[in-house]
């Protein structure tokens, strides 16, 4: 009964623009609230948010001036924090969100499309490798073979670049594919990783 | 074997709101200002 006096003198004396009451009063308050929304939400950081929320709107209605429940202080910020819960679960509800725990966690499973700094390296590695067989092709074979590999031209636009019908193009760059495989082939070249 | 008997013990903890929190909702309280304009209440945060 005491406690609820003083809440209620308390609330008079931050609206007359004590603010140093207010921190009294979350003090206090502090340890049942929190513990309040953690039993619901099982959760500190939502915890917290709840709480900073709940407390956002006691703020407002106590300096607007629209509080009306003498001495029912704690029941009324437990009422606040309660519906900010509800409100919470219904939004989670709309968009459910994925909590890993300490045994599973889901970013151990989930991986990034980009290469690791080793993969980047044999990757570079292997680019290298590949310029210097395709240096060794004869320069009809190269042409065909870069445009299509590297400029990712068509054969349709190769053979109006090179001046032959689309079937030699074609035939040029089968070569050019045999020929690099009998290269890697006769030495004994490793290409992937 | 291990991982079947996880320990939480946070939930045995009473929870407190942290002290940031707290000081954040004190300078939100001091910084709102509501002004009263015919009837009709304004608010504003002066930082």
């Amino acid at each position: 009964m005491e406690a609820q006096v003083d809440d209620s003198l308390l609330i008079k004396k931050y609206i007359n623009g004590d603010e140093k009451a207010l921190e009294t009063l979350i003090e206090r308050h502090n340890q049942r609230i929190s513990c309040f929304i953690y039993s619901k939400v099982n959760d500190r950081t939502i915890t917290e948010d709840i709480f900073q929320d709940t407390f956002i709107k006691v703020i407002r209605t106590l300096k607007r001036g629209t509080y009306s429940e003498e001495g029912k202080f704690l029941p009324w910020v437990m009422r606040i924090a309660h519906n900010l819960i509800i409100d919470h679960f219904r939004k989670s509800n709309r968009m459910p969100m994925f909590h890993g725990n300490e045994s599973f966690n889901i970013f151990s499973i989930m991986s990034d499309e980009q290469l690791n700094v080793e993969g980047q390296i044999i990757k570079n590695q292997i680019d290298t490798d590949l310029g210097v067989l395709i240096a060794e092709l004869p320069q009809d074979q190269k042409d065909v073979l870069m445009m299509r590999i590297y400029r990712d031209m068509s054969f349709k636009e190769i053979s109006e670049n090179t001046g032959v019908s689309i079937n030699t193009a074609l035939g040029r760059m089968r070569y050019a594919l045999i020929n690099l495989r009998k290269i890697i082939d006769q030495n004994n070249i490793v290409l992937t990783n | 074997m291990e991982e079947i008997y996880i320990k939480n013990s946070e939930k045995n903890e009473l929870i407190k709101t942290k002290s940031e929190t707290i000081q954040f909702l004190l300078n939100y309280s001091k910084s709102l200002k509501i002004t009263q304009i015919k009837g009709h209440k304004f608010e504003s945060n002066l930082n």
